[in-house]
């Protein structure tokens, strides 16, 4: 049986891709980071930037639990390359609320109890603050609808739909 | 005394979830962290021949490859493998032990590495030898080899016999596939290496004490050495009972590099780990043409591993619920190339009771007899398998309840005969059923001079709301505020707790504290008859309560002491009491929890599309601590029960004996647009034999019965009736 030892110090070492300087605006703070090209926005965050309110569930862009919004617009970090993103302006979960006080969103979350485990819960937040900026969703069944990328194994739905209409209306559709 | 109990309390963590403080097991950045990733076995059964591990140890950044050539030191005894909910028979698995493959997906290396992306690419790299053997993976091809397992259910009369003269007869075989938990969060592991072989490990469980005695025993560690850590859990179902297998690994990997280690498995990966096994249940019902039961007979033939044999209680449940002079049970399971079986939601209720609903709601149709009728017709005020009252059975009141917010009595009994635009329309009900179980556990309450409680015990809150039922019941039992009271759970060095599941924590937990505080509220006693010329002087444990920060009469509520001068007097800055629940070993009376519900489905005939508008469920369950987190639980047990009636099903590729769905876009759970109406009723139901508080437990019962009554509003909207689950737009087009 090879040895890890002894191996690694062999003459044929295979290189991982090198590292990237890449500069992030993330809540607000500019952040240079070392990343492989491979490293994904979800695994920066999480792991270099210690951001570990962006969860992972899937890491295939099925489940949502890593909706972040980037320029204002959401997406599924787990998707997104972190040098990908060099220059772009990214909020997390973290920078949602305003110097302690909760974003509506986060308030009618609790409000709601639109969450159990809370695993989804920053997903589904970021996801309703990008889509209440689109603009698109007025009814609940739009709601429904435009809100079906983020999975909430715990089935909290219902109360994540009344959640984003109160925090809708509160908003004035403005995120 | 109870400002807290039975309200709508939020939940005491919400902000740390909201905010994305809270810390789940692969979230915990220790210093000097590797990663790790597994490979796994592409064959469902054989050996292993050869692993070539070179080619991934040249790459710059690779620490190690472990396999069962070159691992540290496992166990070699089941028993040390054995964890606290492990079935009774079998020999638990054990990750990378040997070259014998049991399952695919099975791990059999473990690569580890300076950076997890390394470590990942590194693991494509390992090339695998096996030799193969047949395998069998499909349950349908292997029911002939099941054997019976044996189950303490009592069958009473003669049930083949009265079927056979019974009036109407209805005999059908329902089947539910393999389902898979799919918590949210990934399965993870973070252990921190603290030197001299101690560690701290993060892991994703729903019991931090059982994972902490297993690696104990798998590892022949000493108990001080270890200790296990999961503050937050992103969501279990059954899934976290058992120490799964990246625990093990990731403890492997850190004793092997003499370093901090941490493994979250992939969501393909945790395919490989329990599932809610595929199960054939075949239900005969005999009735008297008076719409009474003469027999019931249930048998269940449900998957099991090569290696040990895990059942639940799948056919029990009819015969516990309905009136039948005769009634018969088998339970059996099958082996197949597959890993072991697990806990799941309401593990034999969701699946026998879907069975045996959809037959009772048949033979409510051969009997024309409006399905709630025939239940109340059958129905019974006792537990009919062992001939005892329940504590409290309020299920009649599901049925009403639940019917009239419904509106049932508007429902036209004939299949096909309501619409709503272009869509067929039905209405379904099922009754639900759950034990309300509670379990043996400790909690400590320390209280402070200043008016502050923590309150702690090991339990996990797996998202249920242990935190925040913790902190009302505590805030109600020593009359604070509830923001005076700090809940800590999830460590495995505080005081004993089972694993969080079977609906159990809520009545043992909150036991617990009440217990407990009884004993602050004897030390404050003791301290305030101390003081001079005291209003308490002569008053009896019994006759004082703890209110608004005092401790006071309980008959006059001027005779009172404030807490902190009863302290301060006997120059005490702190109070620290642990007590274990107890609870009287009660043989002469049921414990279950009920539910009713209705469903109403909208079928669009000719895509074959199903959509549930509305759900209705009505249930008891004793007193209820907090409607907030109660009617959540709820509600997302009906979201289960929908998945199972319509999205749910593992798909295997028995050539291979491999899954074909394992992830979360093909494998189909409901999405926020396939949810519409929910309505939660809770029943009153007081309680006061089961235990102090009147308390049952959640977790289960909201998806009881919930399957057969979508699948039964499917019949009625189109007439077909698909008793293989999921109801997919396939078999409802190929159904007569």
């Amino acid at each position: 049986m090879a040895q890890g030892s002894i191996a690694r110090k062999a003459p044929d070492t295979i290189a991982p891709p090198g590292k990237l300087t890449v500069t992030l605006t993330v809540n607000g703070v500019e952040r240079k980071l070392s990343v492989a090209p491979w490293t994904t926005l979800l695994d920066a965050l999480r792991d270099h930037l210690d951001l570990t309110g962006t969860k992972k569930g899937c890491d295939h862009g099925q489940c949502g639990a890593c909706t972040v919004l980037v320029d204002g617009r959401r997406i599924n970090s787990c998707l997104t390359l972190a040098v990908m993103k060099a220059g772009a302006q990214v909020t997390t979960i973290e920078g949602l609320a305003n110097d302690g006080a909760l974003h509506p969103l986060q308030q009618a979350f609790i409000e709601h109890d639109a969450f159990q485990c809370g695993y989804c819960t920053p997903g589904q937040i970021c996801s309703a603050a990008g889509l209440i900026a689109e603009g698109k969703a007025k009814s609940a069944d739009e709601i429904r609808e435009l809100m079906s990328g983020n999975i909430c194994r715990c089935g909290a739905y219902p109360n994540i739909v009344a959640a984003i209409q109160q925090a809708m209306g509160q908003m004035g559709g403005k995120s | 005394m109870t400002a807290y109990i039975g309200t709508a309390t939020p939940r005491v963590d919400g902000r740390a979830k909201v905010t994305g403080a809270a810390k789940y097991a692969g979230e915990f950045n220790v210093d000097g962290l590797a990663y790790g990733e597994v490979v796994e076995s592409t064959i469902a059964k054989g050996r292993i021949v050869r692993i070539d591990t070179s080619e991934a140890l040249r790459v710059a950044g690779v620490l190690d490859v472990l396999t069962h050539r070159n691992r540290p030191r496992m166990a070699a005894t089941d028993k040390a493998w054995k964890d606290d909910v492990a079935p009774e028979t079998g020999s638990p698995f054990r990750p990378l032990y040997d070259d014998k493959i049991m399952f695919s997906g099975q791990p059999i290396a473990l690569v580890l590495a300076e950076e997890w992306e390394i470590a990942r690419y590194a693991a494509s790299l390992v090339r695998i030898e096996y030799a193969a053997e047949p395998h069998a993976t499909d349950l349908c091809a292997q029911r002939d080899a099941a054997f019976v397992v044996e189950k303490p259910e009592k069958p009473r009369g003669d049930a083949a016999k009265a079927y056979a003269a019974a009036d109407v007869r209805h005999e059908a075989e329902y089947f539910i596939p393999t389902e898979h938990h799919n918590p949210m969060e990934l399965f993870a592991s973070t252990v921190e290496w603290h030197g001299g072989g101690k560690l701290t490990v993060y892991d994703k469980t729903q019991g931090v004490q059982n994972v902490q005695r297993y690696l104990c025993g798998v590892f022949d560690k000493k108990s001080d050495d270890v200790r296990v850590l999961s503050p937050f859990m992103g969501g279990g179902f059954g899934a976290g009972l058992r120490p799964q297998y990246q625990v093990v690994l990731a403890t492997l990997g850190a004793l092997a590099l003499e370093r901090s280690v941490r493994l979250v498995l992939t969501r393909q990966q945790m395919y490989g780990l329990g599932y809610r096994p595929a199960t054939i249940e075949t239900l005969k019902l005999g009735a008297k043409a008076g719409g009474t039961l003469a027999s019931l007979s249930h048998e269940a033939i449900a998957v099991t591993s090569q290696f040990e044999e895990f059942a639940r209680n799948d056919t029990g449940w009819g015969a516990l619920l309905y009136k039948s002079a005769n009634a018969s049970y088998v339970h059996k399971v099958a082996r197949l190339d597959v890993p072991t079986s697990a806990d799941m939601r309401a593990p034999g209720a969701a699946t026998g009771v879907y069975a045996l609903e959809c037959a009772m709601d048949e033979l409510a149709v051969a009997l024309k007899l409006d399905p709630v009728e025939l239940r109340l017709r059958c129905y019974s005020d006792r537990d009919q398998t062992e001939d005892v009252p329940y504590t409290s059975k309020q299920l009649r009141e599901c049925y009403r309840q639940g019917a009239d917010a419904f509106g049932w009595d508007k429902r036209n009994p004939e299949p096909r005969s309501m619409h709503d635009g272009g869509d067929l329309v039905g209405w379904g009900m099922a009754t639900g059923v759950w034990e309300a179980l509670q379990m043996p556990m400790a909690a400590r309450i320390v209280l402070t001079a200043d008016g502050h409680a923590e309150v702690s015990c090991a339990a996990s809150d797996i998202g249920t709301g242990t935190y925040t039922i913790m902190a009302q019941v505590a805030a109600d039992a020593l009359g604070l505020p509830i923001d005076s009271i700090d809940v800590k759970l999830g460590d495995s060095t505080l005081p004993q707790a089972p694993v969080e599941g079977g609906s159990w924590m809520a009545a043992s937990a909150s036991h617990a504290v009440v217990t407990v505080a009884e004993e602050i509220r004897k030390e404050l006693l003791r301290l305030a008859k101390k003081m001079p010329d005291s209003p308490l002087a002569g008053a009896k444990l019994a006759d004082v309560v703890l209110a608004d920060g005092k401790i006071a009469s309980r008959k006059d509520a001027g005779r009172a002491v404030p807490i902190a001068d009863a302290m301060r007097h006997g120059a005490v800055d702190r109070i620290e009491k642990e007590k274990a629940n107890s609870f009287k070993n009660d043989t002469a009376h049921a414990r279950n929890t009920h539910a009713a519900a209705f469903a109403e489905v909208k079928v669009d005939e000719q895509l074959g599309v199903i959509r549930v508008t509305r759900v209705v469920s009505a249930v008891a369950a004793g007193r209820i601590l907090n409607l907030n987190t109660a009617r959540s639980q709820i509600m997302g047990g009906v979201v289960w029960g929908i998945g199972m009636a319509l999205h749910e099903e593992t798909a295997y590729d028995h050539r291979f004996g491999r899954i074909m769905n394992a992830n979360i876009a093909e494998y189909h759970v409901p999405v926020n647009a396939d949810v519409h109406d929910i309505e939660v009723i809770f029943v009153d139901e007081p309680d006061e034999i089961i235990n102090p508080l009147g308390i049952k437990g959640l977790g289960e019962i909201g998806i009881v019965g919930v399957a057969a009554a979508i699948a039964n509003a499917v019949y009625h909207a189109t007439g077909k009736r698909v008793r293989d689950l999921p109801i997919t737009l396939d078999k409802l087009t190929r159904a007569a």
